[in-house]
Parts: C-alpha cells; sequence; structure tokens
C-alpha cells in the first residue's frame, strides 16, 4: 500500500499524466480533420432529410395535389392553409395552398400524410430570408421549390420507398 | 536643429540628433516585428488549437487564414469604446495602455545576438523582473476601476496568483544567477556556450516554464478570465480598443516570457549545436526558433489541459512550487560551493 502510494507520488512529480495528455494532443494534430469548409462543401444528407417543403408536379405537369386537405388535417402547427374548389374540367384542386415557415416544426408529418406523395420536404436548408414576409410560402412558390428540386426530391423517395 | 538636439539631451540624455534618432529606429525595429508576431501568435493559437481538436481553424481569410489577424484588428477598431457610467474614467482607461506599454518596455533588456540588445545594462534580469512584477498593477487597476464584480473577482485571482507564482519565479532565477554570477542577460547566455541550463536545471526549466504560465494568465491557470464563472475576467467591461490592448499585452506577455525561459535556460541565441552549417545561422532565427518552440508549448498545453481550481492553483504555488525551488536554490549553492566551480564575479 505504502510502495503504491510513493509509485503515485513518482508520478505526480514526473508529470506523467500531463506528458501523457500532451502527447495525445500532439497525436491528434497530424489526424485527419472532421471539419466542412461549409459553404464550399457540404455534408452528406439522409433521403430522409426533412427540409424546405415543395409540391410536385407529375412528369406532364400537372400538379399532383389534390387538395384532400391531410397535410393541413395533420399539421400539428397549423402551419398549412389550404382553400379548394372544382377546376373547369372537374378535377379537384387547390385554390390556395400556404405554408406558414415560421410556424412550421419540420415534422413531415405533411409529407407522410400526403396519398399522393404531392407535398414534400426536400433537401434544401438554405432558404433563409431577409424579412418575415418572405417565409409566408404561398402554391407558387412552393410548385416552383417542386420544380427546381424534382431531381433530388425523387431520387431521394426512390432511394428511401423500400423503407416506407 | 539646436532645439532638437537640446531636448534629446535634456530628455533622453543622448548628446546628438542623430542618435537620438537611431534609439527611435532601434525601438521601432523591435516593436514592429514584435506587434506582428502577436498579430499572428492569435491566429497561430487558434489554429493550432484547432488542429489538436481535429478541426481546421480559421482557414477563409486570405490564404490559409493569414490575413485573420487583420480581419480581426480592422473589426476591433471599428468598435465602439464603451465605458461603463459607474466606471472611474481615467483608471478605466490608463490599466490597458499599463498592461500594453509593460508588455513592451520589457524588451529593451531581451538580447537577440552577441551585442544586439537595446539596453545592455548589468541588472536586466533584475528589470525583467520589476517590470513582469508592475503587469500586476495594470489588471489590479481595470479590475478596480471598471466598477463590476466579475472584473474585480477576475483582477483578484490574477493578482493573487501573479503574486504566488513570482516568487518561485524569483527563486529559479536565483538558482540560473548562482550559475552564471552575473545579471546580465547577455553574459546569461554566454554561460551557456558549454551546455544550455535546460539540461543541468531540468527541473528548474519545467518549473519556471510552468510558472511563466501561471504568471501569463494561461491555460491550465487562466482562472482569472475562467469563462464559466467570471464571464472573461478582469476585462469583462472592456471593448474595442482598449480590449485589444489588454489582449496585445497579453500575448506581448506571452512572447517576452518565451523570450525569457529561451535566454535563461535554452542558450538563447546560441546555436542547437556549435557546428559548421548551423553556427553560420545568425542567432536572431536560433533565438526566434526557440522563442516559436517555447510559444507552441504554450499552446499545446493550452489545448491538452483543463482548468485549475483556484485552492489546487495555491496550493501548488505555495506547497510545491515555492519549498522545491527553494532546495534547488540551497542544493545548486552547496553544489558549487563544494566542487570549488562557484562562477568567479561573484
Amino acid at each position: 500500500m505504502k510502495f503504491k502510494n510513493i509509485i503515485n507520488d513518482l508520478k505526480k512529480y514526473f508529470l506523467i499524466e500531463i506528458f501523457k495528455g500532451l502527447f495525445l494532443t500532439l497525436k491528434y494534430l497530424f489526424k485527419k480533420k472532421v471539419t466542412i469548409n461549409y459553404p464550399y462543401e457540404k455534408g452528406k444528407l439522409s433521403p430522409r432529410f426533412r427540409g424546405e417543403h415543395a409540391l410536385r408536379r407529375y412528369p406532364n405537369g400537372e400538379e399532383r395535389c389534390i387538395a384532400c386537405k391531410l397535410c393541413e388535417a395533420i399539421c400539428p402547427a397549423q402551419a398549412i392553409k389550404i382553400e379548394a374548389e372544382p377546376r373547369e374540367d372537374g378535377s379537384r384542386r387547390t385554390t390556395r395552398y400556404d405554408i406558414d415557415m415560421t410556424k412550421c416544426i419540420y415534422c413531415g408529418f405533411c409529407a407522410e400524410a400526403c396519398p399522393v406523395d404531392a407535398i414534400v420536404e426536400g433537401p434544401n436548408f438554405e432558404f433563409a430570408t431577409e424579412t418575415r414576409e418572405e417565409l409566408f410560402y404561398d402554391k407558387e412558390k412552393l410548385l416552383a421549390n417542386g420544380d427546381r428540386w424534382e431531381e433530388q426530391i425523387a431520387l431521394a423517395q426512390k432511394i428511401d420507398s423500400p423503407y416506407k | 536643429m539646436n532645439f532638437i538636439n537640446d531636448f534629446g539631451i535634456s530628455v533622453f540624455g543622448y548628446s546628438d540628433f542623430s542618435s537620438f534618432i537611431i534609439i527611435i529606429l532601434k525601438i521601432l525595429a523591435i516593436v514592429l516585428p514584435l506587434l506582428i508576431s502577436v498579430a499572428y501568435l492569435t491566429l497561430a493559437e487558434r489554429r493550432v488549437i484547432g488542429l489538436m481538436q481535429l478541426r481546421k481553424g480559421p482557414n477563409v481569410v486570405g490564404p490559409f487564414g493569414l490575413f485573420q489577424p487583420f480581419a480581426d484588428a480592422l473589426k476591433l477598431m471599428s468598435k465602439e469604446t464603451i465605458i461603463p457610467k459607474e466606471a472611474n474614467k481615467f483608471l478605466f482607461l490608463l490599466a490597458p495602455m499599463i498592461t500594453f506599454i509593460l508588455a513592451l518596455i520589457a524588451w529593451a533588456v531581451i538580447p537577440f545576438d552577441e551585442n544586439n540588445v537595446l539596453a545592455d545594462i548589468n541588472v536586466g534580469i533584475l528589470y525583467l523582473f520589476a517590470v513582469s512584477s508592475l503587469a500586476v498593477y495594470g489588471i489590479i487597476i481595470a479590475g478596480w476601476a471598471s466598477n463590476s464584480k466579475y472584473a474585480f473577482l477576475g483582477a483578484l485571482r490574477s493578482a493573487a496568483q501573479m503574486v504566488s507564482y513570482e516568487v518561485s519565479i524569483g527563486l529559479i532565477i536565483i538558482t540560473v544567477l548562482l550559475c552564471v554570477g552575473s545579471l546580465n542577460l547577455t553574459d546569461i547566455v554566454n554561460a551557456q556556450k558549454n551546455v544550455w541550463f535546460a539540461i543541468p536545471l531540468l527541473p528548474m526549466f519545467v518549473m519556471f516554464f510552468i510558472s511563466v504560465l501561471a504568471e501569463t494568465n494561461r491555460a491550465p491557470f487562466d482562472l482569472p478570465e475562467g469563462e464559466s464563472e467570471l464571464v472573461a475576467g478582469y476585462f469583462v467591461e472592456y471593448s474595442s480598443m482598449s480590449f485589444a490592448l489588454f489582449f496585445l499585452g497579453e500575448y506581448a506577455n506571452m512572447i517576452l516570457m518565451s523570450a525569457l525561459t529561451v535566454t535563461l535556460f535554452l542558450g538563447g541565441w546560441l546555436p542547437i549545436i556549435d557546428v559548421y552549417p548551423l553556427n553560420e545561422v545568425p542567432g536572431v532565427i536560433w533565438f526566434i526558433i526557440k522563442i516559436i518552440f517555447i510559444l507552441f508549448i504554450f499552446l499545446w498545453v493550452r489545448a491538452s489541459t483543463p482548468r485549475y481550481r483556484y485552492d489546487q492553483l495555491m496550493r501548488l504555488g505555495w506547497k510545491i512550487f515555492l519549498p522545491f525551488s527553494l532546495i534547488w536554490v540551497v542544493l545548486t549553492a552547496g553544489f558549487l560551493v563544494f566542487f570549488d566551480i562557484v562562477p568567479k564575479s561573484i
């Protein structure tokens, strides 16, 4: 017991632990860094990533949304507002589809509820704006998002489809 | 011209104008590179600590982030100087100046090379010791003049810490002086021609370095600025250039203390081995290389160690360092007397 104490004291006075720590950090100095130079490089996103919303279209250009309002019903933040009436050709479409992005909590329920995969949360996470008003998305903006991100959204859906 | 000459004589003690100009140029030749190295020390610190934490550190401004210090300086200069309402204005503004000036004037006696020193005075080491002790005033005044509890507590801690560790620093310096027989820094370096004092006095060297960490308020002894409990320490209330002066002073102090360590223990401007290609390199270069090495250890230690608790800090200073350095003074003196190798000039 006493011998052990002496060894411990010697260890203290020769700063053994300090040097161990120092050499550990020295080893880390030469290790590969984990930093991603953000605006220039970006990290990998999961296909399930829930970013900015988008309204998708069918390949023929017809909008998918059938105004069932399931997304509006399920939205826990009540961020979605939909108004609908039959179109001239008799199909049921939205006349208004607003998402208040300042209310949205990005839970992804709207995308899960959607029976036709119309509203989705795309891979875009860089949609900061200078004013609050710009974050009140309307149907036009959402459809534009859909057109812009369709390729990535379709790919993500395809990759994730076995798990749905 | 006559007027200026008279002015030079009466104020600076120089008999003619040209030598007055020369001394000014010499001072600039020391201060300007020093300020630039302070700027780059801040960058080096961020990069080295970043790398040790598997980050990259600032690398965006300019190539490899080399213009980062200038961006920082611009930012600091363009900020508003805020003086708290309750503060003692005169002292509040005086404190950063004291800190900064003291960090600069100490360089007067540091020898950069053989015969390359601004003021080759015989009590150089005493002068350095005095100047580094005065640094406490800058901190105390800052803490008191801010009229803020955090700043005041930080200042008290800082002052207590610096005073405690100065004792052991003093004793360690005495050990070195015993081996040299002179207080002149040039003589101290010349005495290391055969072997650097870091080798025969290795424990002293380690203790000196640790005390220097405490003296400059660096990690793991940076509790005067303990972010978690004191926000920033004695300079919480400072902003803009007055803050920048503290910052510069702190880093200039680090460089100064590294230079002192190099002078006392690592053979100043002397090359590592006195053989042909190495001893052709100018002494200044050797001096700078050694300072960079010591500064790297400063940063390395900061990246590796957690902060001391206040009582641990005091215990280390008074109950371990003080007796140890005292014992070493006695041992060294006894050794020198016993083998009759006391340096002649004592």
